[in-house]
């Protein structure tokens, strides 16, 4: 076991695309690391940077203690779960997970015993005998990890490998692999595109765009307290709302309405004329259904409500609204950057599942004021970010650059490939 | 639409099998007919008396030696000529056609052009300069003057069909296998080879066929029974009358020579097992 250390890791392909651009990032030993991002924000790169799979173009790469750029993969003694489970089709599960014991020369008792600890673990052993296409998706998942934990490796690497897994058999592996994680403390990088995974598992969360590290904090920092616009929308499901809001003394009005919020956030965001307020939905709650008293004036709106969803624990009413042209644009650039696809702008409002509120009310909604988050629209910089419980961040995380140079040079079969890393 | 397997498709695969077999039906039968029966004109479909009397006669089981035409030695020549040449198409066309899949080199395209320039070269055009090449380099009616020959026709098609199956094999086993510590050549030789067997085993099988078939330069780069092959030991075959070629015999080696083809392609064809690689990735 050992602790991982990237120093300003560069990787440039041969046609000059930058798919990782100075990324330093500490993983502690036997800490699980998550990188999140969209496709194509170089994460996947990052990791077959850490294996030895990719050629870093500058930087340290660190394992141990030792610097391992010119090693070969085998000589880093590295276990990697890759996504599509590179199983071995001409060899049993058995052979399988002993294909690494095998290569370094281990005697067959040795062998033998590893191997049936890994699948007791695992929960294999009547499979042992089998091979891989013979098996369901989820024991192929279990294969791959068994190669992975039979032998003594530095740590542990994922590559997305639950994303070939169907929802309800994702949700077991993934506190399967965190149950695993935990009991063997080993360190573990693991890339994912997909936010809840990341929340979920992670000891701390890198957000990664454009090759670029946008913040790397605990799951809880992240959510909380995300330094930028393209953080707070990435981190939560559903996600953040963003409204266009202006700052007038400790008053924020927004498109419903105006509310109040403390006098020490409202002086960062003064004079900053036209910003993007950030609310997550289950700061806002149907004020007829709280606590009398609680629901003051200067912290409630009212609203039309289009549609409602109602799941049984909660429910979530939408309303839409309009935004002035440069918060649209705005908006819109982050929607492509986050892989999505807005259709119009829209308040999103969890509610608890008592409201009473139907499709086409208007309703008292009250907002969480102390939760609003202020970004500025130009550089989609956190105004209100608390930099004490925002983990690491660094100075510059703007990608404009980056995102010219990567546009300029990626043609549609290099874009291909820069998503498939 | 099961129905549509009905009495249409059925004459069919009678018309078709009937088209095919029906000369193979006849050389067999011609094969145990005696010889009297052939030269007295217009024989039967069916043999009078069938006999093994030629089988015997080819094979050398009869007291009289020179009645099997050499027909042993010829067959000693074409197996050793062709499974040599086929090793090593293979194992150089298993080589190059991973260098073609796997690496990205400047002329690569080329190389493949090239090569299948090649297979599309007549042969006949080669038989004259080979000849005289072969005699100057002591090559002429050996066994090395066949295998070089076959080997280099081969190659082409045998790297075609090699390279396609590499590409098949996803990346990622080859990268597994180096994470989990193997080194290149360990990759190479015990992930991607074992997936690879289909697509050896059917170059295998191309460069055999080719090998043991080939008829222009056997009997153009050949003397004596040193080195000539079954096809053009055939040739030889002259019975007493030379306008009244021994038919039976020639049936007999005939049939001799299509058994091991046969035999080979029956065992391959469990090997050639198309999927092998299902499982591999997701499913």
């Amino acid at each position: 076991m050992a602790a991982i250390e990237m120093k300003n890791i560069v990787k440039q392909y041969g046609d000059g695309f930058p798919a990782v651009n100075d990324i330093s990032i500490d993983v502690e030993d036997g800490e699980f690391m998550i990188l999140v991002g969209p496709s194509g924000c170089g994460k996947s790169t990052l990791l077959r940077m850490i294996v030895g799979l990719e050629d870093i173009t500058s930087g340290d790469m660190m394992i141990g203690g030792k610097r391992v750029n010119d090693l070969a993969p085998r000589e880093r003694n590295l276990a990697m779960v890759f996504q599509n489970y590179a199983l071995y089709p001409h060899l049993t599960v058995y052979e399988n997970i002993a294909f690494p014991l095998r290569l370094a020369g281990a005697s067959n008792e040795e062998v033998d015993k590893k191997v049936r600890d890994a699948s007791r673990t695992l929960e294999l052993d009547e499979h042992l005998e089998r091979k891989p296409g013979n098996l369901s998706g989820g024991q192929r998942q279990r294969v791959a990890m068994g190669r992975a934990i039979v032998r003594d490796a530095e740590a542990f690497l994922f590559d997305e490998p639950l994303s070939n897994l169907d929802a309800k058999l994702r949700g077991q592996m993934r506190t399967e692999i965190s149950r695993l994680q935990r009991r063997l403390g080993i360190t573990t990088v693991y890339v994912t595109h997909d936010q809840t995974e990341a929340m979920t598992l992670g000891d701390r969360v890198a957000v990664l765009k454009r090759g670029i590290l946008q913040q790397l904090a605990t799951p809880r920092e992240l959510y909380t307290n995300p330094v930028n616009l393209f953080v707070a929308g990435f981190i939560g499901s559903p996600p953040m709302n963003f409204l266009p809001a202006t700052v007038e003394g400790s008053s924020v009005k927004l498109p419903f309405g105006t509310v109040t919020i403390s006098a020490d956030r409202a002086k960062r965001a003064q004079g900053k004329g036209l910003l993007i307020a950030g609310i997550r939905p289950e700061h806002f709650e149907d004020a007829a259904v709280m606590e009398s008293g609680k629901a003051t004036p200067g912290s409630t709106f009212r609203t039309k409500v289009d549609v409602v969803e109602w799941l049984g624990n909660q429910a979530f009413a939408y309303s839409p609204f309009e935004a002035p042209e440069e918060v649209q644009q705005q908006l819109l650039q982050l929607e492509r950057d986050l892989d999505g696809e807005a259709l119009h702008t829209q308040l999103v409002i969890s509610l608890d599942s008592s409201s009473r509120v139907k499709e086409g009310d208007e309703a008292e909604i009250w907002v969480d004021s102390s939760k609003i988050h202020l970004f500025d629209p130009a550089t989609g910089e956190n105004l209100t970010v608390d930099e004490s419980a925002a983990g690491i961040s660094p100075s510059d995380t703007s990608t404009a650059e980056i995102a010219d140079k990567q546009d300029s040079i990626a043609s549609p079969g290099e874009q291909e490939a820069a998503k498939e890393t | 639409m099961r129905r549509k397997t009905g009495v249409g498709t059925w004459l069919g695969f009678i018309v078709i099998l009937v088209w095919c077999l029906l000369p193979i039906a006849w050389i067999v039968s011609l094969s145990f007919k005696s010889l009297a029966e052939t030269t007295t004109g217009s024989p039967q479909f069916l043999p009078k008396d069938a006999t093994w009397e030629n089988y015997k006669v080819l094979l050398g089981m009869t007291d009289d030696k020179t009645a099997s035409h050499d027909f042993l030695a010829a067959l000693r020549n074409s197996f050793g000529i062709s499974i040599i040449a086929t090793i090593l198409a293979v194992m150089i066309a298993t080589l190059a056609a991973y260098a073609i899949a796997r690496l990205d080199f400047k002329g690569k395209r080329l190389v493949l052009s090239l090569a299948l320039a090649i297979a599309m070269f007549p042969v006949v055009s080669l038989v004259g300069p080979l000849f005289d090449m072969w005699r100057t380099f002591h090559l002429f009616n050996t066994w090395p003057g066949l295998i070089i020959p076959y080997m280099t026709f081969t190659l082409p098609l045998a790297i075609w069909v090699l390279s396609a199956f590499f590409r098949e094999i996803p990346w990622e086993m080859e990268q597994a296998a180096q994470v989990d510590g193997a080194t290149s050549w360990q990759a190479f030789r015990k992930v991607i080879v074992p997936l690879a067997a289909p697509g050896v085993f059917t170059a295998a099988i191309l460069t055999f066929f080719f090998a043991w078939n080939e008829f222009v330069l056997a009997i153009s780069l050949t003397s004596t029974t040193k080195s000539r092959t079954v096809p053009a030991q055939m040739s030889y075959f002259v019975g007493p009358d030379p306008f009244n070629p021994p038919y039976v015999q020639l049936a007999t080696a005939s049939v001799i020579v299509t058994i091991p083809v046969i035999i080979i392609v029956l065992l391959f064809q469990r090997r050639i097992v198309a999927g092998l690689t299902s499982g591999a990735v997701k499913g």
